[in-house]
């Protein structure tokens, strides 16, 4: 069948084209982008998106989905509900799951189950080492048969140093991509939150932007050395944002990504002990959320990613230093991110840069661009619409987000994954 | 003034006005306990559950006789007498608490930020006894009242803290409470027991012991917890003695006048000498019968506010 997106503003990077036109989708294919007023040829139905952004769907390259282990947290159902709420059309999907995914059996069920009840597209990243423990290789050949797309030891960096050369060697043999958690755990032992003077005031323990900063510089080191690319995941303090900036300029095949709470908040988000605002990286200070944003502007930031990390009230209502970390974000992330368009950090088109075709990129996913001949994912985005963000209107199972009540402006109204409507407001 | 707080969680949401009336409301409720029957019944038919999820005898006590001499019914729960060792949530238990329609839960914990944590769930005014290392308002109390009384003053007045600030909840609460009421408060100790950004809490933090004692009216010292010796912060409790710890000599460099102060237990040898025994205790049945005086003020005004005070 083919579908006419009639009469908005195309916005897709990969072309460089941000303009009205019509997008002609035939079947589970891109057929061609049209003038305004343009009138294809034979049968279509016409989807009106008069007023919206027409963008290549959005993907996250950094999700937690919970399934196989953490049901109640979030399933594989649930949390791409979630996302095609959200505008996603892909979402990366990390290992910590019970039994954590490294190897090919848990990978299988995890696209079994996507293909069975996902309603976007789920791409796979499995443990660099076995049970994250930095100890032993997994069969990343066996994996990449499978097509995973990448390896990371998710909520731990990749260590020690040694382990992690031969990971990133060993990756490279299958062409998967390497994604490390920059986190020096040595400085950051019972670290709650930003070390400063919040966490002098609340009582906590700190973790120091140098525990990013050290493992961001080791990572750059170990890619130098190896000449083999590494994705850091989470980046969120001004000094990894300098670091990555040069190496960048060096020409070391270096991506980075940032979520969307380190540049909405800052670490006085905690005060209270607000445990929906306690993630790991923790939020840092007004510095670094500037230095964040001018990473996105300047392109030493390459995506935007949610770390979405659904937990349950059991996890987060509970004393601060017994509470888990992270928040989600499939449902919250266009909003805050649309403000930096409204800021005027990011033109709309590198938003979309930053939130489709660099995250396609960096996992050498499908999507991220419009051509004609490319994967229908699309969104249709309202960039003006405002309201009140309500976590009990949310598709995910969770609910632990410190942007309940924040008034936002701007949200997708419609998701289409391979050339169906998956979702629409 | 008109004092309006529910909760009292910490000095930090205190302004110098509302400090300084609680210790006056103190001071007004020295006299009840020189009386023959040291009993009013301003909170009769008041309920006050103490909930000590961490361990203590002093300030347990302390608030348990300070309710009682206002008439108010005291009901303590420990974790060892309470579900909690059944792995009951903490908000499990204030919900639980709360059915039974207590008027104040005085709760002492572990984790830092607790009584924020379970005044979000009970209806019923929150005292924070003690909470992990962020503040122990009431401790502070007493000491700026004994201070007050001492030194007939705060304002200007030198004091110096020295030890292990970052695990110290009553050092935070007094650095907030004595500088709010114009002290000048300087801190010392081993710089790995030095919380970062520590100036933000309202003192300045000396380079040497020399210069934290020098001309300092007050001095207090820190216990060293056994347990930070294995976290890699401290080499032995030898060297804590030589390089930290106080005595008469040192101390000859604060003001001849000097008033020596302890949270307390004192780790005698550790961080005092013993020579400095007669010091320290010369202030503790002051500081025990403010802590009364404080607590009880703490229990009036959330009850009853000011009007509920009595002359």
């Amino acid at each position: 069948m083919r579908r006419l997106i009639r009469g908005g503003r195309i916005i897709d990077p990969s072309q460089g084209l941000d303009a009205q036109g019509s997008l002609l989708l035939d079947g589970t294919r891109v057929e061609a982008i049209l003038e305004p007023g343009q009138a294809p040829p034979g049968e279509t139905e016409v989807i009106e998106a008069e007023g919206l952004w027409v963008a290549p769907g959005l993907i996250d390259v950094h999700v937690h989905l919970r399934q196989p282990g953490h049901e109640y947290k979030e399933d594989i159902a649930s949390g791409t509900r979630a996302a095609a709420a959200g505008g996603f059309t892909q979402v990366a999907c990390m290992p910590n799951t019970s039994p954590v995914n490294d190897n090919a059996s848990v990978s299988r069920f995890i696209m079994e189950t996507a293909q069975a009840e996902g309603l976007v597209r789920v791409a796979v990243i499995a443990a660099a080492t076995k049970n994250l423990e930095g100890r032993e290789l997994n069969e990343y050949g066996e994996l990449a048969r499978l097509k995973v797309v990448g390896v990371s030891d998710d909520g731990h960096p990749i260590r020690p140093v040694g382990m992690l050369r031969r990971v990133m060697e060993y990756a490279s043999t299958f062409g998967l991509k390497v994604i490390d958690h920059p986190e020096e755990t040595s400085l950051t032992h019972g670290g709650q939150l930003n070390e400063g003077a919040v966490s002098t005031g609340l009582g906590l323990r700190g973790s120091p932007a140098a525990a990013e900063e050290i493992a961001v510089f080791r990572d750059i080191a170990v890619a130098r050395l190896t000449g083999q690319p590494i994705h850091l995941a989470h980046i969120s303090t001004a000094g990894a944002v300098e670091l990555i900036r040069r190496a960048k300029a060096e020409g070391l095949p270096i991506t980075a990504e940032t979520a969307p709470h380190y540049f909405s908040l800052t670490e006085e988000a905690v005060l209270g002990y607000r445990t929906e605002a306690k993630m790991n990286p923790p939020l840092r200070t007004a510095e670094d959320v500037a230095a964040i944003k001018a990473g996105l502007k300047d392109g030493s930031l390459d995506c935007i990613a949610t770390d979405h990390a659904p937990q349950s009230e059991l996890e987060k209502e509970t004393e601060f230093e017994s509470a888990a970390c992270g928040i989600i974000g499939l449902e919250t992330s266009l909003a805050l991110s649309l403000e930096l368009v409204r800021e005027g950090v990011l033109s709309p088109s590198r938003l979309i840069e930053v939130m489709s075709l660099n995250p396609a990129r960096v996992l050498g996913l499908q999507g991220g661009g419009l051509k004609p001949g490319a994967v229908a994912d699309v969104t249709l985005i309202d960039p003006e619409v405002e309201y009140v963000i309500d976590p009990e209107t949310f598709l995910s199972k969770s609910r632990n987000t410190p942007f309940a009540g924040r008034r936002v402006q701007g949200r997708a109204v419609m998701t289409i994954v391979n050339g169906e409507v998956v979702w629409k407001i | 003034m008109d004092f309006r707080r529910r909760n009292i969680l910490g000095l930090a949401e205190l302004s110098p006005e509302e400090i300084g009336h609680i210790l006056d409301v103190a001071d007004s409720l020295q006299e009840i306990s020189q009386r023959e029957i040291k009993k009013v019944p301003t909170l009769r038919g008041k309920s006050v559950i103490l909930l000590f999820v961490e361990p203590s005898t002093r300030t347990r006590v302390s608030f348990e006789m300070a309710a009682k001499r206002l008439s108010a019914d005291t009901f303590a729960v420990s974790p060892s007498t309470s579900s909690m060792t059944k792995g009951e949530s903490l908000i499990d238990t204030a919900r639980n608490l709360q059915a039974l329609k207590p008027d104040v839960i005085v709760i002492r914990h572990w984790a830092s930020g607790a009584p924020h944590l379970i005044s979000r769930y009970v209806e019923a005014s929150v005292l924070n006894a003690g909470d992990g290392a962020h503040e122990h308002p009431s401790q502070a109390l007493l000491d700026l009242l004994t201070v007050r009384q001492k030194k007939g003053r705060l304002k200007g007045l030198k004091l110096s803290i020295i030890g292990d600030l970052s695990h110290s909840r009553v050092a935070r609460s007094n650095i907030i409470g004595f500088s709010r009421l114009g002290a000048e408060v300087t801190v010392f100790g081993p710089a790995t027991l030095i919380p970062p950004r520590i100036e933000a809490l309202g003192c300045r933090r000396a380079g040497r012991l020399e210069e934290a004692l020098e001309g300092a009216d007050v001095v207090m010292a820190l216990r060293v917890q056994r347990e930070r010796l294995g976290e890699a912060v401290l080499p032995s409790e030898r060297e804590y003695a030589t390089c930290f710890g106080l005595n008469r000599a040192r101390l000859k460099l604060a003001q001849p006048d000097v008033l020596l102060m302890h949270p307390g237990p004192v780790n005698w040898g550790v961080e005092l000498s013993p020579e400095l025994a007669e010091a320290v205790e010369s202030v503790i049945l002051e500081q025990v019968t403010n802590g009364l005086a404080v607590r009880m003020a703490l229990l009036l005004l959330v009850l009853a506010g000011s009007k509920g005070v009595i002359r």
